[in-house]
């Protein structure tokens, strides 16, 4: 316990100190990254405790996003409309988990699925209120240069991202984190055992809901103009996925490992080939399913 | 007082097929009570009834003064209403002690933390297992995964125990281990329901029997009267058991 709190003061001083003496180019990575280990901590909520494969981050990113842009639009400051889009996320999460976490397995995956689709054609047609195809502008924040603004979001991000971990952190050691845990193992069994199932896997689809909605509108932000299909992009949710298992899913770090790795892996072979792209994440979901379904960390002795 | 749980009239219906038909049944604070019956009479759905696993299609359930009818599994849990299951569920990944703190926890109304553990470890020393407390669940044999299931009840601190065969697949010296601690169990104060195949467990246990035969119960009564009671020696014990016992 006192050596995890260590590890992760020491990595946050790592992650602090590191846009001191870097040029945009690996600000905007760096960005990128804290961005996905966002995305990777929240999906270890749903799909690594509970054991649920959702597919519904890209939904919160997208209405994370939104949320934040049009509560700017309507003159609210941008820490406000971030917050606000991380209770718009929750409150979307908690609706759409009492409505599918009564599916189990492939049903729930699939339904989790169509609901960024169905997000983005409603975002697509309410013009008035989003722009609709032809997409919206953010408020730029006044800063004295282009630097000074590309760090700003990566500490914003870096907070975000702070937020998830401690959430992860906090509910592992938790009763709620126990509860998942027997609800991943055995659901039925952990509801004849008292656990309070839908409620938990609630407040997991939250727990992974929340933070993502927060990220989408802090992108929204950094990159000042957004538009439904880039942040309703369902590689959002895949991505979220493969990330977590490759790190491991239900572990603390895991989610964070499997983000740089996956980063890494995208500057450098995918940017390269750009077509090939999506086939090669299906490869990797796959090999990852079939040689490491325990993730990458699995592979550390005593750990797991 | 009232009868600690009270059935009337329930039924359970799987498509056609009427698994438990108009069963009423009252069980007394205290009471030890055997339910018997070939396989398929419906004991464990009646069981599944009883706990909220399945809703019933007519009929009421009472616990404790209180309509149950309608409630979910884990609310039966907490309202003091425990199970084991014919068929073993524990959390395979987790170690024993976990999954006795896991009831205790989430039923027995404890606390997360060390205060469980070691009200854990206090039922796994009493079912034996407390030298497997760290090992995971899914290596243990099925002998002590029976035990496991019993201590799993226990920490769940119930008013009811309803105990599904968890004699079925032990060898004799088991079952007198279990025997052992199912009278302790009992004498505890917690009122239990057996479901259970060998007469002789149900005879040295109970004070009572109930028969269930395609779903509905067909005799009441204590020990002696049950083994000579014709309907139940034609539907389950068979004439030679009669015979026998005479
Ligand atoms: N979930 C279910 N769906 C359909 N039929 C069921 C279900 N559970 C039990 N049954 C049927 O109900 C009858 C009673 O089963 P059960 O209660 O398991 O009997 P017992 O425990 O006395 O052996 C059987 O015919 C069984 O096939
Ligand atoms: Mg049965």
């Amino acid at each position: 316990m006192k050596q995890g709190v260590l590890t992760g003061l020491a990595l946050l001083a790592i992650l602090c100190a590191l846009p001191l003496g870097v040029d945009s180019y690996w600000l905007r990575l760096g960005t990128t990254m804290l961005m996905y280990g966002v995305l990777a901590m929240s999906w270890n909520f749903i799909g690594g405790m509970a054991g649920y494969p959702s597919f519904a981050s890209a939904a919160f990113f997208g209405l994370g996003a939104y949320a934040g842009a049009v509560a700017q639009k309507f003159g609210l400051s941008m820490f406000i409309a971030w917050s606000l889009a991380g209770v718009v996320a929750a409150m979307f999460a908690a609706a759409l988990g009492f409505a599918l976490l009564r599916l189990r397995g492939h049903y729930f995956a699939i339904a989790s699925l169509v609901v960024a689709e169905v997000l983005r054609e409603i975002v697509n047609s309410a013009t008035d209120l989003t722009g609709g195809g032809k997409g919206l502008n953010l408020p730029v924040p006044q800063m004295a240069s282009i630097d000074d603004q590309a760090r700003f979001f990566y500490y914003a991000m870096l907070g975000v991202a702070v937020l998830a971990f401690s959430a992860v952190f906090a509910t592992q050691r938790s009763r709620l984190g126990f509860g998942l845990r027997c609800i991943r193992q055995n659901e039925s069994a952990a509801d004849m055992l008292g656990v309070n199932v839908t409620l938990y896997k609630v407040n997991a689809f939250i727990l992974s809901g929340v933070f993502v909605g927060i990220a989408g509108a802090v992108y929204a932000s950094w990159v000042h103009y957004i538009e439904p299909p880039d942040v309703f992009d369902v590689l959002y949710s895949v991505k979220a996925i493969v990330m977590v298992l490759l790190g491991g899913a239900g572990t603390l770090y895991g989610p964070l490992v499997g983000a740089v790795l996956f980063l890494s892996l995208e500057e450098l072979v995918w940017r390269n080939y750009i077509s090939v792209h999506t086939g090669m994440l299906g490869l990797l979901i796959v090999l990852l399913v079939l040689f490491l379904p325990k993730g990458i960390l699995a592979f550390r002795p005593g750990r797991a | 007082m009232s009868a600690l749980l009270q059935l009337s009239g329930v039924s359970r219906h799987f498509g056609g097929l009427k698994a438990v038909s108009g069963v009423d049944l009252s069980v007394e604070r205290g009471e030890v009570i055997g339910l018997i019956g070939p396989n398929g009479a419906g004991k464990t759905t009646l069981v599944n009834l009883i706990t909220g696993v399945h809703p019933a299609t007519t009929g009421k359930v009472s616990f404790a003064g209180k309509d149950v009818t309608r409630q979910k599994p884990w609310q039966a849990a907490r309202r003091g209403i425990a199970r084991t299951f014919q068929i073993v569920q524990p959390f395979p990944e987790m170690t024993v002690l976990e999954n006795v703190a896991a009831a205790a926890l989430f039923a027995g109304g404890m606390a997360y933390g060390a205060h469980a553990e070691s009200a854990a470890l206090e039922h796994l020393r009493f079912v034996g297992l407390a030298d497997v407390a760290a090992t995971r669940a899914a290596t243990l044999t099925l002998a002590m995964r029976k035990r496991l299931e019993l201590a799993k009840g226990l920490a769940m601190n119930p008013q009811l125990l309803l105990l599904d065969e968890v004699n079925a697949g032990l060898n004799s010296s088991e079952i007198d281990h279990a025997l052992t601690l199912i009278r302790a169990i009992a004498a505890r104060g917690v009122t239990i329901l057996i479901i259970e195949h060998l007469m002789k467990v149900v005879l040295n246990l109970c004070s009572r029997i109930v028969v269930l035969h395609h779903g509905e119960l067909i005799a009441s009564g204590d020990p002696q009267s049950i083994v000579r009671d014709a309907r139940v020696v034609q539907a389950y014990l068979g004439r030679r058991y009669a015979d026998a016992s005479g």
